[in-house]
Parts: C-alpha cells; structure tokens; sequence
C-alpha cells in the first residue's frame, strides 16, 4: 500500500450480551448533542449539513469514530440472523450504485490514511483499511461485487441508511438497511411513504411537522446536504433495538435501578442527514446512532443540566412513545444532582 | 355508514364508496356484504357499464351471488374463498388492458389482499377505488416471527405461528396487506392483559 496504515484508534468492543462499549472522553466532547434549549418538543429542526464545526461529529460528511469497526461486526451479526434488515425493491438499483459512490467518496476524501478510492472509467478499486478489505469491481455491474451495491457500501458504514425515491410529491421509503434503529422495522416500513412510516408517531403530526419536513426534504439539491437530530433512550449501548427482537431486549426496560442507571441507561443521539443523489434522484437518508452514557453526560456540566430538564418537562405522550417511562423518574433523580439551578448557554456545544 | 372504521393514523387505510368511472372496462372485486356495495355501484351505473364488466366475488359469510351473477356482466366468477382466488386475480391483472377501472369491496382482508396481488402486477394502487363493508376483522403480521394472523378480532392477540400475545396496532402495511402484530408484554411476559373482541 502506498500509505502506511497508521496505528488505528479503533476500539474493539460489544452492542449485546456483555456490552463492552464505551466513549473515550474525546468522543463523549465529539457527541452531536441533540438540545440546544432546556425543553424538547418535535420540530423540523433542519439545517445544511457542511462546513461543520471542527472536533464534532459534524467535521466531516459522514463521521467515522472509535466505535466503526466494533459497529460494523454488530451489522454483520444482525445481517446473519436476518436478511430482511436489508432490502431494496427492483427500481432501487441505481440509487444503490449513487449510495455506494458518495459514500466511497466522501470517506475517502475525509479520511485518506483509512480510505481509497480509485476510477478508472467504470473500473473502481476501493480500499477500507479498517476492514480489510481491497476490492476492484465494475461501477455498474453487481456481479462483480459480494452484495448489492447499498448492502456492500453500508456493512462498511455506520449507522442506518433508508433509501427515498421521489414521486408524486412524496418520499417513498423504498430501500434501507436498518440495523441500528430505535424500534422500527423496515421490513414492514418498506415502500410506505413519509406520511405513513411516520404515522406512529404521536404529535407531531397535528403540529404539521411532517408537511413541513417533506416540503423541505423534496428541495433538497445534490450540492447542499441537510441534517436534523433526534433522540431517544437505551438501556445498555444496544445498537440493534429493533421490533423484530422486541421480546428478547424489551425486558432490560425494567432493569434501570438508581444504582445502576449511570452506567446502564444511554441517551441515544440520532444524527439524520440527507442527500439528494445525482443519477437516480432519490434521497439517501443516513441515521446515525451515537450513545452517551448518563455518567457520560455529567463529564459536560452543560449537558448534565440540559438533559436533566428535558427529561422533567417532557410531554408525557412523548416520553411514552419513546419508551422511557419504566427510568425517566430515575434519571431525572440522577442527574438532578448535577443541576445548579444556573441558566445554561444558548446552543448545544459544550461551554 | 357502511363502515365504522374510526380515524387513525396516516398508515391505516381508509375506503371510500365505489362510484362508475368512465373508463373502457371495468373489473369488480368483492366480498360477503361487499356484494350490496356491487349492488350499489351496477345501480348507479349507465347501461354501457356492465356489459363491459368482471366480477369476481366470494361469497363468504353474507352470500350475494345469485343477485349479483343476475346482473348480467360480461364475466362472473365466484370461489370459495379469497386465498382460492388469488392466483387468478394475479393472471387477470397481468393481462387487463390499459385503463380499466378496478373497484374492491368488502372485508378489510379482501380489499388488501386485492390491492397487494395489484401493486405486484404494477398497478398504482393510488386508481383503485375501494369500498369498506362487513368484518373489520384483521389480517396481522408478527413483527418477530414475521408469521400472518388470519381473521383476528381480538385484541391482543395470539400469533398463530410463534405464540407470542400480540398487541395489533393501526400501523398497516401494503405489502403485506396487514397491520402490525408487536409483543404487548415483552417487558413482563408474566403481565398478561384479556383479550377483548374489538374487530367485528
């Protein structure tokens, strides 16, 4: 190889059974903390996703950390017991093939000690050094890859990825791997549209918040990128809380007691962003999943403060629909003493 | 009201009433007390309709047939059930021309089966008029076992493959042409809540 692997950060670690995740500090200060006030209602809270802040996860496009490789074992694992966490229904090849080129770009542009990416007209040869893996196929062609080219290109990236094709004024949710989701399925979802894979969710549509949301996600243009945050709570990092395993991880929902829950329950952080792809015209819509333990949360008094009052003010349909009514009485015990009563700072970063 | 669906959420389906297009032909696909909605519509129609009409009907628990084969369209069909007619209607679809007008009425069951054996020939189900009359009863997918429940008036319910009890939500989907089945006491298996018949 022409760049010496350079000593990876990756960590190696666990989503399930003995759950040996865990934040460095660095990537505690990195998280893409989801409140930038001190209460929480749903909202189309959409912004361009470029030039971000520096030591965020917003720095580069698609955001590589500690956690990639350990991340990308745990899809594997979800893949084997069930293919049908990747799907993409017959017109969707070619927005698979759009995925596959701007994610090989971007990381590759991002991260070039980790990534290569090389064109020789249709020829393609891809490096993921982190993985292992050294390829040479033809863009175009899946013959010449292992898996489809959206399930090829996202075993090698983290987070979600739901694939919109765009027609009738809608979004169609027509293709995905989802593996990392906060409990819904995309083997039921797939080929719903905006409206209805949303319908679940309380609220926000009398609000006209998904109105507002499709008008502003059906003009998105290819050369402006946008990104919302959104959240919920985990007990234990558990990347795949999925419906399809409801039965096997929703009795951990139970187990948060006051003596545990610093270390055991998780704000789980949502960075969605979305991207308009140029051959097919679809919409890639990535959801990345970050966790920061309570205890990580008290290590940034700001966010400490922050997390305490939204969790007391939280409307309770919302805190249902999202689960967290078995700990949210704990966790506001917890972190209330890490709240001084001080008014916080505007915005979400760290002070 | 031939229809007592309450309004739900975004994904849950609703019907309309089946009105005469004007289109070249027309193809009319019911059950049980779905047949008066036939009724209904072949009334409405001008004399041009029927003679360029199908019917494919299954009778069920409310038998229309005799009525509705009376009507005189271009072709009848009745079978015994609507899994028994499916492999027909899939060959119908696959060699209906351009333009024709779908009508479904009926049980929930029959219209969403109807419309997914349609949107697999691709045809928008968006042109397909609809008409709800009788059983609300459910078809339901267990999301674990991904197993469908036939027929289910109860909530919760049992999934007939895996046996967990299963909450039926509203959230539908048409490809499956079946609402949501999710563990109700996942978190205490030892919570068992009654079972109510609530779709009837």
């Amino acid at each position: 190889m022409a760049t010496p692997a350079r000593e990876l950060p990756f960590r190696d670690e666990t989503f399930r059974d003995d759950f040996t995740f865990k934040n460095s500090p660095q990537t505690v200060l990195r998280a893409p903390f989801p409140f930038d006030k001190d209460s929480y209602m749903y909202a189309v809270n959409m912004e361009l996703h470029k030039d971000g802040r520096a030591g965020t996860a917003f720095e580069e496009p698609i955001d590589v950390d500690e956690h990639y490789v350990s991340e990308m074992r745990d899809r594997a694992l979800v893949l084997d017991e069930d293919p049908l966490r990747c799907q993409s229904l017959p017109h969707m090849t070619l927005a698979g093939w759009d995925t596959l080129e701007l994610l090989m770009s971007c990381k590759a542009a991002s991260y070039p000690e980790w990534f290569s990416l090389e064109r020789d007209g249709d020829r393609w040869h891809w490096i993921n050094r982190p993985l292992g893996i050294d390829d040479t196929f033809t863009f175009g062609d899946e013959t010449t890859l292992p898996y489809g080219p959206l399930e090829y290109i996202t075993r090698q990236a983290q987070g979600d990825f739901c694939v919109l094709d765009e027609r009738a004024g809608n979004l169609w949710m027509d293709a995905g791997i989802v593996t990392t989701q906060a409990d819904w399925s995309l083997d039921f979802d797939i080929g719903m549209n905006f409206f209805e894979w949303h319908a679940p969710v309380p609220l926000a549509h009398e609000r006209g918040v998904f109105t507002r949301a499709l008008k502003y996600l059906l003009s998105v243009q290819q050369a402006n990128p946008a990104r919302r945050l959104n959240w919920t709570m985990t007990v234990n990092p558990r990347l795949d809380t999925s419906p399809e395993n409801y039965h096997k991880w929703g009795p951990e929902n139970t187990h948060i007691t006051p003596e545990n829950v610093a270390d055991k329950l998780f704000l789980r952080i949502e960075l969605q962003s979305f991207w308009r792809l140029p051959r097919s015209n679809a919409l890639l819509f990535p959801i990345r999943c970050y966790f920061l333990s309570m205890r990580d949360l008290t290590t940034v008094p700001k966010w400490a403060t922050r997390m305490h009052r939204v969790l007391k003010t939280l409307p309770p349909e919302i805190a249902s629909y999202k689960g967290l009514d078995h700990y949210r009485e704990i966790a506001i015990d917890y972190l209330a003493a890490f709240d001084d009563g001080q008014e916080t700072t505007a915005g979400p970063f760290p002070d | 009201m031939s229809s007592a669906i309450e309004p739900s959420i975004k994904s849950r389906p609703v019907y309309g009433t089946l009105k005469p297009a004007t289109a070249p032909a027309h193809l009319i696909i019911a059950d049980a007390d779905g047949g008066k909605a036939v009724l209904d519509l072949a009334t409405a129609a001008p004399t041009s309709f029927l003679p360029n009409a199908e019917i494919c009907y299954i009778p069920g628990k409310a038998d229309h047939s005799v009525t509705l084969e009376a009507l005189g369209a271009a072709r009848f069909y009745t079978g015994p059930s609507i899994a028994a007619m499916l492999p027909r209607l899939k060959r119908t679809f696959e060699r209906m021309h351009m333009g024709t007008q779908i009508y479904l009425a009926g049980s929930e069951s029959l219209i969403g089966l109807a419309m997914k054996t349609a949107m697999e020939a691709n045809i928008d189900f968006e042109a397909i008029q609809t008409e709800h009359r009788g059983s609300l009863a459910r078809r339901v997918q267990c999301v674990h076992c991904k197993g469908i429940t036939e027929g289910v008036t109860t909530q919760p319910v049992t999934c007939a493959h895996c046996g967990l009890l299963l909450l039926v939500r509203d959230h539908y989907s048409r490809r499956y042409a079946a609402f949501q089945g999710v563990n109700i006491n996942a978190e205490d298996p030892s919570d068992i809540p009654p079972k109510e018949e609530v779709f009837t």
